[in-house]
């Protein structure tokens, strides 16, 4: 159970050159293991540069980073054990595989980790099992798998490392609508059993309104705005400055608003607003019946 | 970070040299070129440094980055000053022990040698890759090479693949960049260890590395093919490069100091 929180972080790629970019702003925010944190934000917003802050990957040039209220900086020597502690799946993780076998591309975390033996497999079978790897998949070679399950091994070597705190950057982009819930249902399981701190980095609407209790929603490096989905998406001018949309299912509500036939538009998720229309459908057509 | 290199990069701007012809800065590079390597006396090296730091002014770079850049090549300075300093042979000699001989020409020699090598790199990046942008290059060399298509040799693909090249060394930084992060978030670690540890850390990098550039390739090979692409045959320019007066007075001013180099090559002390 792990918290982890930026103070006051700027980060300034390419200092004092002609593309000096300041890629987050004195960005202040807290992860905690209470819930699932949706990170939100158009194309350069920072939330990529954000996500590699959180395991010492980049170093912010002001303010600090605090995991458990200690800065992770404070011993720059001994960073890689806060990156076994904060687990980080890239976008397009596929990319990063290359052992011979599924299972030896997992183990390599947990190998680093100086696991070995039992422990060893133990970590790579649990992690290959919540995300629905299974027997014959770990003895293939990664480069024989299907677009959905490389991803899915991808993940699952950071899984299998057991972070307190994992950050997950785009995991079902660029994945049919199958690969997307095999993921997002992995994962959701693996939050559900290891009760751990999760962070999930996307730029859908959908998927943040289904997975996060909380949602932050970055804008040229600043946050734009945090707070509950409710709170989040009542907000939709807001949100539309930061070249942002509500999820479609919310739009929806909207648009049924306008016409009368419903009241709240605090529907996020395509479960919920499939619930409410067709308890209004059979209302309707009681009343029509009386 | 690797995205910090800026060795032969080029940085957008809208000075004299950023507007020159690029055919005619290939040939003003190379006559300067000739005049730093001829330089022997030391008014003739008085003008190439002044000409180097002329031209670095009319870059309209900051000389911080211009000197920054200069920072990869301390090494290969200070090996050639060293190598200078105990091989040449002259008459007046300072230090004498044992098999160590340094002499009074030795130490001149040395220091000239290494302000040649600067002014040779700082000229072709100030004159070529930092104001030119790496498709201008190929172009004009395309151009400039044109003759040798009498004689069969593929001057448009050549070019062509240099264009590739080029274009893909930032893409593959960055993507190298991105494989080294996700390993490193996997606890890789590439900065400890004997030689023999560390060329093994490179195999999670070099691996889906080599995957991504044949896929890359692939894909930039079947998008070309999508477009048409058949080769120089006939092909036309969007952008036709056009000479002005400027560019050939630029030219004319570059090639009258490299003739004087060799003039006053005859006065002064020669080095």
């Amino acid at each position: 159970m792990s918290c982890i929180e930026l103070k006051n972080v700027t980060v300034v790629y390419g200092a004092g050159t002609p593309f000096e970019k300041r890629a987050l702003d004195g960005v202040s925010i807290s992860f905690g293991e209470d819930r699932v944190v949706g990170l939100i934000g158009h194309t350069g917003s920072g939330k990529s540069t954000l996500a590699m802050l959180l395991n010492g990957l980049n170093k912010p040039t002001e303010g600090t980073v605090l995991l458990d209220g200690e800065d992770i900086w404070a011993r720059p020597k001994e960073i890689s054990k806060i990156r076994f502690r904060v687990g980080l799946a890239f976008q397009y993780p596929e990319y990063q595989l290359f052992e011979d076998s599924v299972y030896k591309d997992i183990a390599f975390g947990p190998k680093n980790m100086g696991l070995s033996g039992a422990a060893l497999d133990e970590a790579v079978i649990a992690a290959a099992d919540f995300c629905g790897l299974s027997g014959d998949i770990l003895s293939k070679s990664p480069f024989e798998l299907s677009g959905g399950q490389k991803r899915r091994a991808a993940i699952a070597g950071v899984i299998a490392m057991n972070p307190d705190v994992l950050v997950l950057d785009e995991p079902a982009a660029g994945l049919d609508p199958a690969g997307r819930e095999e993921i997002i249902g992995g994962l959701l399981q693996y939050r559900k059993e290891r009760r751990n701190t999760m962070i999930i980095i996307s730029h859908s609407m959908e998927d943040i309104a289904r997975y996060s209790d909380y949602i932050a929603v970055l804008d040229h490096g600043k946050i734009h705005m945090q707070g509950t989905p409710a709170e989040i998406f009542a907000d939709a001018e807001k949100l539309f400055t930061a070249s942002l949309d509500l999820p479609q299912v919310t739009k929806l509500f909207v648009e049924l608003k306008k016409r009368a036939l419903v009241e709240g538009t605090d529907v996020y998720t395509v479960k919920e607003g499939v619930r409410r229309i067709s308890s209004l459908i059979k209302q309707k057509t009681g009343e029509a019946d009386a | 970070m690797l995205k910090d290199i800026t060795l032969g990069q080029f940085f957008p701007g809208n000075s004299l040299l950023h507007r020159t012809d690029p055919r005619f800065k290939i040939l003003i590079l190379l006559a300067f070129l000739v005049g730093v390597i001829a330089a022997k006396s030391v008014y003739s090296f008085a003008l190439i440094l002044t000409v180097t730091v002329l031209l670095t002014a009319l870059s309209r770079l900051s000389p911080k980055t211009v000197l920054k850049n200069l920072k990869p090549l301390i090494f290969i300075l200070i090996f050639t000053g060293i190598l200078n300093v105990f091989l040449y042979k002259g008459d007046n000699i300072l230090v004498d022990w044992h098999f160590i001989h340094i002499y009074r020409e030795g130490l001149i020699y040395a220091a000239f040698m290494m302000l040649r090598l600067a002014c040779l790199v700082t000229g072709s990046f100030v004159v070529l890759t930092y104001t030119t942008s790496p498709l201008d290059i190929s172009d004009a060399l395309e151009s400039l090479l044109k003759p040798l298509k009498l004689i069969r040799l593929p001057v448009h693909e050549f070019a062509m693949m240099m264009t590739i090249a080029l274009r893909f060394i930032p893409t593959l930084v960055e993507e190298t960049d991105k494989i080294m992060s996700a390993q490193k978030a996997r606890g890789a670690d590439m900065e400890s260890g004997g030689l023999r540890k560390r060329i093994a850390a490179l195999v999670p990098i070099l691996v889906p590395l080599f995957v991504s550039s044949f896929r890359r390739a692939d894909e930039l090979a079947e998008a070309m093919e999508c477009r048409c692409y058949h080769g120089g045959e006939g092909r036309t320019k969007m952008k036709q490069m056009k000479s002005r007066f400027a560019d050939w007075a630029f030219f004319a001013v570059m090639l009258i100091i490299c003739v004087s180099v060799f003039f006053i090559n005859r006065f002064g002390v020669r080095i």
